[in-house]
């Protein structure tokens, strides 16, 4: 198998964007497990279902309406012009915008019920023991939900290394700024290239076991997909 | 202010409304007791802050929650310590931080219950390198409590620390908690629903029905009173506090001392002046009308009838005596009382037939 400089140009653009999405999802959706775990809000069942719906949504159609939403005549395109920072669609920038909502909800819904298993119970007893909630939150809920943590930074980073659809859209095909694994070993196969696209599809085939190995060995896959606790 | 616990609770529940009015001494054990679903748990979180019912929490002068003056403390600033019924340790810490846990948030001049003390108390110091899951129910609920104990608290909340446990670990942590009553001066709301737990532990008893407070006074006074279910019983009886005053070697008797006079139980293993809890079931006393005629029971005190009350059993009824302070129930049949011609204010002779050492 041998990989060419571009090649290798997109596993590491692939890397970069994983694991930027990966820490920003960690840090954007821990709260909104949070509170869709523990609010009695009417607004849960909302909140529940946008975070969910790149789930069911065809990749493109995120794609798409993110691409009118950041563009010159969308809303987000307006501000981002207004505030000097230019246009989102085929950059880097975008494309880690793109690939949060799209990962959102592999990371959300593992550490919702990691929050919703551990239950009431340790945070009453922290607070019988004097920890103020904020404290409650870092030294009892974060530590009680780990197992919920790795499998949802490992489902984040592996859904966005696997993401092809809201790419295209987003991102295009623009070599060491968007051009990922998955647009790679499609301009190899537009060019016939076979065996080169082999060699990309092979590493990701591999990657995606392993991930999936990981996630039914370490156990935390019970949280995410499917039976609970 | 004055000192004591105030409660004053109102808060809706799914079948009832939990409204109790409380006024309990700010020491020794209040046992908080009923039946499963009475109220008793949630008046406990009402206490502790966790849930939030109207009214007020004043201990020993000490303002927790006022509705009137819009005080209420979350509970993370509320000085108390609580044992859950499960023990609810934090799984991903070792025994001992789980002990230091609440400790170090203490401020070390406000650390009255010593690390050793508590390690002794509950018998844990060697436990503590251990992980959470390597201890059987009886250590957990051990290292709950002196947790709890660690942060110092004014007043220990313990929502029926035993109930989850069988009768083996029960009996292993009884006695700790009974260390505790007699070792630290800490008042504790103790939520139980086992009569034996009340009387090994109790000084003063809440009765709670549907949310209600039926009867509220020290565990001796409302054990012997005839109007409350606790009397009704098959295994009523009344708690006294006795005194050690003799043992007799030859016939291996121990003497122990009440309010007025005296009883003899076989012989105890108790030193000479310690304090005994004992139990007196209704069915173990009998009635005579003088201490002339002869009879193979020891343990015979005068006695005054303070009333009569209806028993389970239609044949039965309960007598209520008071011998010299001392109150004791009689269960016997309404046919003796009618033949000896029981009446209220007549004296008679209460007949011991067995004691209980609690403990």
């Amino acid at each position: 198998m041998h990989l060419s400089a571009d090649d290798w140009s997109a596993i590491r653009l692939t890397l970069e964007l994983a694991g930027i999405v990966t820490v920003l999802l960690l840090i954007i959706g821990t709260p909104i497990a949070w509170w869709l775990a523990r609010s009695r809000s009417p607004l849960r069942g909302v909140v529940g279902a946008v975070v969910s719906l790149p789930i069911v949504l065809p990749p493109t159609v995120l794609g798409f309406y993110l691409l009118v939403l950041m563009g010159p005549e969308g809303a987000v395109g307006r501000l981002t012009d207004a505030l000097g920072l230019g246009r989102l669609p085929f950059t880097f920038p975008g494309l880690v915008v793109a690939s949060i909502l799209y990962s959102l909800p592999f990371v959300v819904q593992p550490v919702q019920n990691a929050f919703m298993a551990m239950g009431e119970r340790p945070l009453e007893v922290a607070a019988t023991l004097r920890a103020s909630p904020l404290r409650t939150f870092f030294c009892v809920a974060l530590p009680l939900a780990r197992p919920g943590f790795i499998t949802a930074a490992i489902l984040g980073f592996a859904h966005t290394v696997g993401e092809f659809g809201v790419v295209l859209m987003i991102g295009g095909n623009i070599p060491d700024k968007t051009r990922v694994i998955s647009m790679q070993i499609y301009n190899h196969v537009e060019a016939l290239e076979y065996g080169q696209a082999h060699g990309l599809a092979a590493i990701l085939l591999v990657f995606s076991f392993l991930v999936l190995l990981a996630l039914y060995t370490v156990g935390g896959a019970r949280n995410t997909l499917g039976a609970g606790r | 202010m004055s000192g004591g616990l105030e409660l004053q609770c109102r808060l809706p529940l799914a079948d009832f409304a939990l409204e109790a009015d409380l006024s309990l001494p700010g020491r020794g054990v209040t046992a908080l007791f009923g039946p499963s679903g009475s109220g008793k748990t949630t008046l406990l979180r009402c206490v502790a802050g966790l849930a939030r019912a109207a009214g007020r929490v004043e201990i020993n002068g000490e303002c927790w929650q006022d509705d009137a003056r819009r005080i209420f403390l979350p509970t993370h600033q509320r000085p108390l310590g609580y044992v859950f019924q499960e023990a609810s340790l934090f799984a991903h810490l070792s025994v001992k931080a789980n002990l230091e846990f609440g400790l170090k948030r203490i401020a070390p001049a406000e650390r009255k219950v010593g690390w050793e003390t508590a390690l002794d108390l509950l018998g844990i110091g060697h436990l503590l390198a251990r992980g959470t899951g390597a201890l059987s129910g009886g250590e957990r609920q051990r290292v709950a409590i002196a947790r709890a104990l660690l942060t110092s608290p004014r007043l220990l909340l313990m929502d029926e620390p035993l109930a989850a446990l069988d009768a083996r670990r029960k009996q292993e942590i009884l006695p700790y908690l009974e260390r505790l009553h007699d070792e630290l001066a800490i008042p504790v709301l103790y939520v139980s629903h086992s009569p034996d737990e009340v009387a090994r532990l109790a000084d003063h008893l809440v009765l709670l029905e549907q949310g209600r407070v039926l009867a509220s006074g020290p565990i001796a006074e409302l054990q012997a009173r005839l109007d409350l279910p606790l009397a009704l019983d098959e295994e009523a009886a009344v708690v006294v506090e006795a005194q050690v005053l003799a043992h007799d070697e030859a016939y291996a008797l121990t003497r122990l001392g009440l309010a007025v006079g005296s009883i003899q139980v076989t012989r105890k293993a108790l030193a000479v002046g310690a304090r005994a809890r004992i139990k007196i079931q209704a069915r173990d006393v009998s009635i005579a009308l003088s201490s002339d005629n002869p009879s193979s029971i020891v343990n015979r005190l005068p006695a005054r009838i303070r009333g009569f009350g209806e028993a389970m059993h239609p044949a039965q009824c309960l007598v209520s005596l008071d011998a010299g302070g001392t109150l004791l129930l009689a269960r016997i049949t309404r046919l003796s009382r009618d033949q000896l011609g029981l009446r209220e204010g007549m004296e008679v002779v209460a007949q011991i037939k067995s004691v209980a050492l609690l403990g």
